[in-house]
Parts: structure tokens; C-alpha cells; sequence
């Protein structure tokens, strides 16, 4: 069921972009402490190398955490009621982030108004790593 | 090819105080600067009963449980061969500084794409709090590069 009512929330608004700074090996390290991944190919090249990658790379879920920074950022974490995303792409050191989001449907679900998100994040070069959905309570 | 008789097998589940340095470390990490995640009050004034744990934070209680590590080397996956496919988060209760989380994973599918080259694991997991509520369902898909 569509609604057009009820929330100052219309399909087709977008999310404020969110722009983040090329990725470094720091960030890397840092993500791998902070998030309880310890998987050697994102923070030591040796073993990259011997698994056929050129270098490091990005986790999938430091991606993920910044989606997620794009769709808090809109509304608070406490609305959030679903969060899916593949990852369509390796994120490799130097790409610079660029994340969007596009409401494609106001709907009702569980006694409450909720927005469909559509969530992407690209690379500086306009290529696509991650993309997903979002519902996001609005009442 | 990993042995199809692992599907449905039940994982330990694996317990995870929410601590406030490490969410602050987190949030630092992800480049988050919302001070609902690193400063008590702000969370509290937000509603929250202290630092909330941001959306994707419960994905790591099993990579510090050793889990997933133990489940690769069940399944006799080299950690070199994976990547993460998709995931997937339903929430139904914020989960924040100072709770125990406890995660509970089961292998809901194993199957595989281009006669083998690529197997993928899907994983799904409930997350609940020491009150036994639930606060979190999680689905992972883990791609196998053969």
C-alpha cells in the first residue's frame, strides 16, 4: 500500500550526498581493529599479493558502515528497520567514495509509514561497489 | 567443493559486551562524526540509553568470537579465497553501550555458480540482548573464489 500522506518524505527525494576522501592504508587499519576483521588481505599487501590481488582493498563492511553514515545522517539510527546491500565491486585504495540514496516508495508496513531507500555508493570515477535498500520509518 | 552436508549446521553463538571505547573507535574508523555516537549525552538527549552501536557494528561479534574463522576452517575455506557477497541487517531494538549482545548463526544455504569456479555461503544469525529480546537479525552471503 502506497501512501502519499503522513510524512514530509515523497518518493523520489534524495539523500544528501555524501562525498568521503580517497581510501588510505590507514583507514584500513583502522577498520580492521575497530570492526573485529582481521582478514590479512586488507592490510598486509605481502599476503594480498600471494592471494592474486594487485594490493589491498577495501572491506565490504567499512563500505557498508558508510552507506549507513549516508542513511543516519537523513534519519536517526532508531528508524532504521531494514538494511541490505551486495557488493557489486572491489574498492580499492584511492577510490574516493561517492554515496547516494533515492526514497522509491513511501509505504505501510507493521502499523507504520515507512520510506524504501535506494542506496549506492560509487567510486570517483562514477563505477558502481555497493548497492542496496534501506526502510526507513518515518513516523 | 565444500561438503553440501554443512547446510543447516548450527554455530556456537558468541557473546559481545557493547563497550564504549570500542564503539568511539568504530565511529572513528568509519569517519563518523554525528556526536550521537561518541558522546553519552548527545545519545541520551537522541533517545538512546547510551552510545548506540551503528548499523553494521553487530556484524564484528563473531569475528571477535573467532567464528568465522572456526567456520572456514570447518568448511576448509582459506580466508584468502573469500569475499563478502551481500549483507543483510532487519532491526527491531537499538543495541548500546554497555549491553551484551549475543549472536547466534546457523549455514542456511551453500550452493555454487560457473560450474564451481564460485561457491557462495549464506549464513543467517539472530542477535539478541541478555534479556533474550531480539535486537537484530543478520544475513551474509560469503563468496568463495575457487
Amino acid at each position: 500500500m502506497t501512501t502519499t500522506k503522513k510524512s514530509s518524505v515523497s518518493v523520489g527525494d534524495a539523500l544528501p550526498e555524501l562525498k568521503l576522501p580517497p581510501i588510505d592504508r590507514a583507514t584500513l587499519a583502522l577498520f580492521a581493529g575497530a570492526s573485529g576483521d582481521h582478514n590479512p588481505i586488507h592490510i598486509d599487501l605481502d599476503f594480498a599479493r600471494r592471494a592474486g590481488m594487485n594490493d589491498v582493498f577495501a572491506h565490504g563492511m567499512l563500505g557498508m558502515a558508510w552507506v549507513g553514515r549516508l542513511v543516519t545522517a537523513w534519519q536517526p539510527q532508531s528508524k532504521l528497520r531494514r538494511f541490505d546491500v551486495r557488493f557489486g565491486a572491489i574498492t580499492h585504495l584511492g577510490n574516493a567514495p561517492v554515496l547516494n540514496g533515492k526514497v522509491l516508495e513511501v509505504l505501510e508496513q507493521d502499523g507504520e509509514t515507512r520510506a524504501r531507500v535506494q542506496i549506492e555508493m560509487r567510486n570517483h570515477y562514477g563505477e558502481s561497489k555497493i548497492q542496496g535498500e534501506a526502510l526507513v520509518a518515518l513516523d | 567443493m565444500i561438503d553440501r552436508s554443512w547446510i543447516g549446521q548450527e554455530l556456537p553463538a558468541v557473546s559481545m559486551t557493547l563497550e564504549r571505547g570500542r564503539l568511539r573507535f568504530f565511529a572513528k574508523a568509519i569517519g563518523e562524526t554525528d556526536p550521537v555516537y561518541t558522546d553519552v549525552e548527545a545519545a541520551k538527549r537522541a533517545g538512546y540509553a547510551d552510545l548506540p552501536a551503528p548499523p553494521t557494528f553487530l556484524f564484528g561479534a563473531e569475528l571477535d568470537g573467532g567464528i568465522l574463522d572456526r567456520l572456514l576452517a570447518d568448511l576448509k575455506v582459506p580466508i584468502a579465497k573469500i569475499l563478502h557477497g551481500e549483507q543483510g541487517f532487519t532491526y527491531y531494538r537499538p543495541a548500546c553501550a554497555g549491553e551484551t549482545i549475543t549472536v547466534q548463526s546457523r549455514i542456511a544455504d551453500i550452493f555454487d555458480k560457473k560450474n564451481g569456479a564460485l561457491e557462495f555461503i549464506v549464513k543467517t544469525s539472530e542477535a539478541r540482548n541478555a534479556a533474550g529480546e531480539r535486537v537484530a537479525e543478520l544475513r551474509s552471503v560469503i563468496v568463495v573464489r575457487n
